[in-house]
Order: structure tokens, then sequence, then C-alpha cells
């Protein structure tokens, strides 16, 4: 069984948290997924650098662009993780846009993703119908989930459709926004949360984008399975480095 | 072989509309408004209208006695440079913004490099009463001076892109970003061929006046409503896309794609995607790119700002695949000599842009009854200060 599912047999409120790869450093990434997962953190999402992040905000982008610089590449980072299942127990995956993927190969790239013991991909720019058309069976083939994103824009129809053609979970993305810490949820994304929730969706969710401490994360996780966080851990991660990792996490279950 | 965009979005292997989930309902709005819209008769009057008394439309088709002298063949110039704003780009703003009112935007945001399709979006917006963002490179905007205050003057508010490479490329991710955290009531106005469909062919489409007038232009001078050559300068492609569009699928016709080689094709500061380019995704579309084996986007370089954008529409990508069209790429200096050259043997002042088409007499060599339509897509008073500079003017 994928470590996904299995995750969210639990019943619990999953924490999931999102970092950019080589990001403070080139040779993070090991410790910083050690530390994640000591400190009770669920599900990790890698992300992969890319030069042009369009669906990210300023703390992604400018984590993503000094990854870039410190020489992060997609063999590095499948390098970096090769033998990561030896220390690391939770569900991986990795997150990036689909160029890069490309132009590593991308049946070459599930084939190491599989080695590796990676459960599942995030790729914001491949859309739902093409990946259905041209890249499901390869990621089928290889074990991998590719995960899908909802927004308070997307139809009710298609939150079917996508809730029909979806492995492990559903990302739902909080707001219309790009990726960034927000301090509150407004009306609007509450109601959103509850109209999603009312859908009964057979795929469990997780609420992502402007999940940024204690009182946002109780707030989406009142109506989804868990919540992914990525800004506000990078700007931790920056100011107070790997060690700390697990009061970052505190803080957010408390 | 067909050369216009399918039913999926895709011109061969390329184009489609590779989107964050976030656009989806923007995107398929557009998809299916787009033709439909444009072909209302109410919607083709209004945008006739104003092409003929706002632009400026029909733009002459200019035979070039002087230039065809020399050259022994038969040249003319589809004169888009006499287009209100300086070029092309605003056929493209005119039949966008009222495709935008009628999908009841009432936001306008774009991207610009050099400044010439901000230009064109922030005087649609004006002459609308829309509210007008423009996203440019915050390294453009020191270089544009004169065109940022253009915007400013016209009532638009122009932002400055301040991540990644600071350029055009930057700017799209800022507007694409914009249009993801404002997805209702906002419109995004793409200024080329690029981004995912049904942009690059309703850009094409609205652009594609430039050949539809040359077609019955030739005709009336020349007697035959085709050329036997046309040729444009490619940064995205659409002033290249609009002149070609009607000859797509005329095998008689000749298509020459010109472009930028900077310093040099091998020297690292270039722009010739077609060469230097691999297959990927940029900017929602497939397409040729120029980036890293990692599949990094990396920065082009050309001395005019219109022509450095990393990639090129997917409909070029398809002409260059297919050998459609033959792919030319001229350097800096060769553009910056014929930008003189043309001033001096026409008394017309190119763009930078658009010099680099006309350097194509040089290496190709035509017959002395062949009809060869140039798109003079820009005038030069932009590029003034770089002419001042590269000529100690």
């Amino acid at each position: 069984m994928n470590r996904i599912d299995q995750k969210f047999r639990d019943n619990r409120k999953l924490l999931s948290i999102y970092f950019s790869a080589g990001h403070p450093n080139l040779e993070d990434t090991v410790p910083i997924l050690k530390k994640l997962e000591s400190s009770g953190v669920d599900m990790v999402e890698i992300g992969l650098p890319f030069s042009d992040p369009l669906a990210d905000g300023p703390t992604i982008q400018k984590s993503s662009t000094q990854a870039l610089r410190n020489g992060m590449t997609t063999d590095k980072l499948l390098s970096q993780l090769k033998n990561i299942r030896t220390h690391i127990d939770i569900p991986l995956v990795l997150m990036g846009y689909f160029n890069p993927m490309m132009q590593f190969g991308i049946e070459k790239f599930c084939k190491r993703c599989e080695s590796i013991g990676i459960d599942g991909l995030i790729i914001p720019d491949l859309p739902v119908d093409v990946y259905q058309r041209e890249y499901k069976n390869l990621f089928d083939k290889h074990g991998l989930y590719n995960m899908f994103l909802i927004t308070p824009q997307t139809s009710e129809e298609r939150i079917r459709y996508i809730d029909k053609v979806s492995k492990g979970f559903i990302y739902m993305v909080s707001s219309a926004s790009v990726t960034g810490a927000k301090n509150t949820f407004g009306n609007n994304q509450i109601d959103y949360f509850q109209r999603v929730s009312a859908m009964r969706l057979t795929s469990p969710t997780l609420v992502g984008f402007g999940i940024s401490n204690s009182v946002t994360y109780a707030a989406a996780t009142q109506y989804s399975n868990g919540a992914i966080i990525g800004s506000a851990f990078i700007k931790f991660l920056e100011d107070k480095g790997v060690e700390r990792i697990n009061e970052f996490i505190l803080s957010i279950r408390n | 072989m067909n050369y216009n965009v399918d039913e999926k979005g895709y011109y061969g292997d390329f184009g489609g509309a590779y989107i964050p989930e976030m656009l989806y309902p923007n995107i398929s709005e557009l998809r299916e408004n787009y033709l439909k819209i444009s072909m209302e008769s109410e919607f083709k009057k209004e945008f006739d209208d104003l092409l003929k008394d706002y632009v400026g439309r029909p733009t002459p088709l200019y035979f070039a006695k002087r230039l065809s002298e020399k050259y022994n063949t038969k040249i003319y110039l589809k004169r888009e440079d006499l287009c209100h704003t300086g070029a092309h780009k605003v056929n493209n703003t005119i039949g966008q913004i009222l495709l935008a009112k009628r999908l009841g935007k009432n936001r306008i945001i774009a991207e610009t490099g050099a400044g010439q399709h901000g230009v064109a979006t922030a005087t649609v917006c004006a002459l609308m009463g829309i509210k007008c963002v423009v996203y440019m490179g915050a390294i453009d905007i020191k270089r544009q001076a004169p065109n940022v205050a253009r915007m400013k003057m016209l009532g638009a508010e122009v932002y400055p892109a301040k991540s990644g490479s600071k350029t055009l490329k930057d700017a799209t991710n800022e507007a694409i970003r914009d249009w993801i955290n404002n997805p209702i009531d906002t419109h995004y106005i793409i200024g080329s061929v690029v981004g995912p469909h049904p942009y690059p062919d309703m850009v094409a489409r609205f652009q594609s006046v430039i050949s539809e007038e040359t077609k019955w232009q030739l005709k009336e001078q020349e007697g035959r409503d085709y050329p036997d050559h046309v040729i444009a300068c490619v940064g995205g492609g659409s002033n290249a896309a609009g002149i070609y569009f009607h000859y797509l699928n005329d095998e008689r016709v000749n298509i020459i794609a010109v472009e930028a080689a900077g310093k040099g094709i091998d020297s690292g500061e270039s722009a010739a995607t077609s060469v230097l380019g691999k297959e990927g995704i940029i900017h929602g579309s497939k397409t040729l790119l120029m980036q890293t084996h990692d599949g990094q986007i990396t920065e082009p370089y050309s001395i005019s700002a219109g022509l450095d954008y990393p990639g090129i529409g997917p409909m070029h990508a398809h002409l260059y695949r297919t050998k459609r069209a033959e792919f030319i790429s001229i350097p800096d200096q060769e553009a910056m000599d014929w930008g003189l050259i043309l001033s001096q043997m026409e008394g017309i002042i190119p763009a930078i842009e658009t010099a680099h088409a006309f350097a194509v007499l040089d290496i190709r060599k035509f017959k002395e009854h062949e009809i060869i339509v140039f798109n003079c897509s820009g005038r030069g008073d932009k590029d003034l200060d770089t002419y001042i500079e590269h000529f100690k003017l």
C-alpha cells in the first residue's frame, strides 16, 4: 500500500510540510527531512527548484532561486535522496514544475523516484487532462501518485472529476492566490472549505497556501484531513535554522 | 499539413495549456468564448472601425523602389510602423480589450519588455476607461524610461518585476501571478503569440489583419494576392504570425523568420531560440525555449529588447520543425547597420527588431521577378538612444 494512503487511514488531522530542496544550504535536504520526521510531521513535499515558479509567491520564489544558486538540480536532489528510505518512513512527495522533469526525461524521472521510494508528485503546471492522456500509465507503472489541485474557483463538476481521477489526496488551494503565508482566513475561505467538505469527496483533502500558524492550521483542518505549510516554514528555516525545526512544528500543533 | 492551431490547442507537437489549476477557470472562459465573440458581427464592426479610425488602418503596402533596384528584386514593406503607438502591437490590444469588455472584465494586466506592448495596452485601456496594470522587469524599467513615462501618462500603473532576471520573462511570471490572485475581474492581455492556448491563436487572429490587407493590396499592385517570400522578425512572434497568417497554408509563399543572433549564436549572448532552444514549457506553452541542461529557463540577449524572449510562439516552433519556414538569425551589428540603410535608402527609421528582418537581403539571393513582402513591424523612435550610442550620432 502507498504510504500516503496508509497515512490517511489513521483518520487524524495531518500536517505536511513543504520546503525547497537546496535551501538554505545545498546539503540541507536530508537533515531537514530527518528533523521533520522526528518532530512528528506526517508527510513532506520536497520542492524541486525552478527558475520560473509562476504559481509561487515571493518566499518560495526566493528560496527556489537561492537553491538554484547553491547548485541544486534534479539529478542532485535525486542523488541526495538515494538512501533516504533507510532513515525516513513518512510519505515523501516531490513537488515541482514540469519543465525540469521533462528535460530530465519523464520515464527516467519516474524510475528514479520509484527506486528511491518517493510516493507521489505534485506538478502544478501539468494539467489533469494532459496527465490523464499522456503520463498516467507511466506514473501508475512506477507506483507514483500524482496529486491535483482545486481552488475556490474550481467548479463543482470539475471537483467531482478531479476527485474521481485522484489518488492520494486532493490539494485544496485555500484562496485565489499564489503561495504565501497569511495570518487568518476570511469568511469566503471558510465558506469554500465548508462547501468542499459538504461534497463528501472520496479522496482526502489537504489544505495548502496561506497556512502559517496554529490558528490557520486549526481553521483549515476543521474541514479537511490536514494542511500543508510551505512559506511560513521556509521563513522559519531562514531565521532559526534546521536544528530548531521541532519548535516550529510544536507551535503549529499547539 | 495544417499550420493553424488544432481543436486541442496544439500546432503539431507544440502549444497546449500547461497551466496551474488556479488559472483553469480564466483560460477555459477565454477558450470557450474567444472565437464566438470575435466572430460576432457587432464585435467585428467595432474592431474594424477602431482599426480604421483609431489605429489608422489599412497600413500602406509600400513598394520600396530604391531598395528593389539595389537588390534587383521587388521589395514591398507592410507599414505596421505607421500604426498608432508605433508598431503592430496595437492590433492585438484593441482586439483583446473588446473581448475583455464583453467578458465583463474591469481590470487589465499586461507584461512588457521594451514597453511597446505596455504602451499599446495602456493606450486601449485609456480609450475604454479601464484600469490598467503593466508588469515590467525592474531592469527594463531603467532601460526604457520614455516608454514607462508614456504608460504613466496614459494612466497605467507600472509595477516592477523584481524576481529572477528582472526582465520580460519575469514580468510575464508576475502578470500570471497577478491573474492567479485576481481570477474574476481581470483580463490578462498577452502581447505575443505565446502563453497557454488560446492565446497564441487569439493573438495571431487579431494580428492576421496584416496579411489580410497585404493580400488585396498586392492584388491591386501586382495583380496577384501572394508574394514569393514573406519576411518578419521573431521574438515571441506576433508580427510574424500576423504577416504569415493568410499564407500559412499557401505553399507558393516561402516564409522566412528572422531571429536575433545577438552577439553571435555561440557567444552565450543570443536570442536565436530555434537554434539554441529545446522543446520545453514556458509560460504555459510547450514550445522551443532556451534553457539549461537541467531545464531552468535562461536569459536571452539581443540589442533589441523586443526580441530577447527565451521562447518562441508554438506556431513558429511548428513552422520551424516542419521546415515550413526558413529560420535565419541576424547579429546585433548587421541589424543596426540595416537601421541606417533603411533610413537612408527609403526614409524610414525602423525599430531595431524590424531592422533584423531586412538584413536577410544581404544573406539570401532573390530573383529579379520575385515579390518579397517585409513586415515593417515598428518604427525606430523608441530606439533612438540605442542608435545614438551605436552610431555616435
